[in-house]
């Protein structure tokens, strides 16, 4: 895998989760308080960069056999779980990912809630809400910039992808003030599982004992092979008539 | 307070079950099968990479024809 490989991989993953969290955040703040949006967005990532720290030299130590074969069943169970999405949604047998129906529900939800602070936080609802959104959407993309870059051996490259990622969807949403709802964040959904299915099935057979052919050219074969086979399934399942958009947020 | 405790319990384990196994455990469990059988089979034969391509054919195949069933 090269280092651009490795960038775009976590780039993209990160991505899409950065555009469900940022829906979430936003939700919370136009219809609380900024300021407790952002403390619960800040109190988050700093959760998040305390477990990446945590586990990021914990998976260094362990033998990369056992790393590849426990991270690889991983990668290879979230990478079906996201192409099977993907490609339920391409073929209209699931919802698109609609942001802004979900911006809308968050909105209603966070004007029925009660109001009140708690500690120095002048809106608790705002603070959980947007803590919560983030926690949750970033822990997936957490294992996946720390595993993929552990078994490349540049942690460093796949936290600076996850963080450009983060600052670039985040900053684009808080300047339109409103849900990304034009990125194409189904496509984006696809391509993140083909990587983590691909990824995962390679280094998960290599931890049960197997040897690819070519050994790591074998990749150029895997991936490009799993695309096709999403594409080839999303062809054959294409519903004639798509299903109604009623998607909620975390899906 | 049990009932309590409980309840946050069920829904530690609910979350980290959603997070991992996802929406369809039999693709997960299939993950787990085709990885052991990997294990088993290298230990008498070098060429087992193909089984974890297969698997993915098979797993990926039969969960949408299943999803798209139900819809």
């Amino acid at each position: 895998m090269t280092p651009l490989a490795l960038f775009i991989a976590v780039f993209l993953a990160c991505a899409v989760e950065a555009v469900e969290a940022t829906t979430i955040v936003l939700a919370a703040g136009t219809a609380r308080d900024w300021r407790s949006a952002f403390s619960g967005t800040a109190a988050a990532v700093v959760v998040l960069a305390a477990i990446v720290a945590g586990l990021g030299p914990a998976l260094s130590a362990v033998p990369l056999r056992g790393l590849r074969l426990a991270v690889g069943g991983l990668l290879l169970i979230f990478g079906l779980q996201w192409l099977r999405k993907a490609i339920l949604r391409a073929s209209g047998h699931k919802a698109l990912h609609d942001e802004n129906r979900i911006f809308d529900d968050e909105l209603a939800a966070a004007r029925a809630a009660a109001h009140g602070g708690r500690f120095s936080v002048p809106d608790w609802y705002a603070f959980t809400l947007a803590f919560k959104g983030v926690l949750l959407e970033g822990l997936e993309v957490a294992f996946i910039a720390l595993t993929f870059g552990t078994n490349q051996h540049d942690v460093p490259l796949a936290a600076v992808a996850a963080g450009v990622a983060v600052v670039v969807v985040a900053g684009a949403g808080v300047a339109v003030r409103a849900p990304l709802a034009r990125v194409p964040e189904n496509t984006m959904k696809f391509v993140v599982g083909v990587m983590l299915t691909s990824f995962g099935m390679f280094w998960g057979s290599e931890g049960a004992g197997a040897r690819w052919p070519g050994s790591d050219a074998a990749l150029l074969v895997v991936v490009p092979g799993v695309a096709l086979l999403g594409l080839g399934l999303t062809a054959l399942l294409r519903s004639p008539v798509p299903a109604p958009s009623t998607e909620v947020a975390g899906s | 307070m049990i009932s309590a405790v409980g309840a946050r319990l069920r829904a530690f384990l609910a979350f980290w079950y959603d997070f991992v196994v996802g929406d369809d455990w039999r693709v997960a469990l299939g993950v787990v099968a085709t990885l052991a059988v990997t294990y088993a089979a290298s230990r008498s034969s070098t060429a087992v990479w193909w089984i974890a391509p297969v698997a993915v054919v098979v797993l990926l195949g039969w969960s949408l024809v299943r999803a798209t069933r139900r819809s």
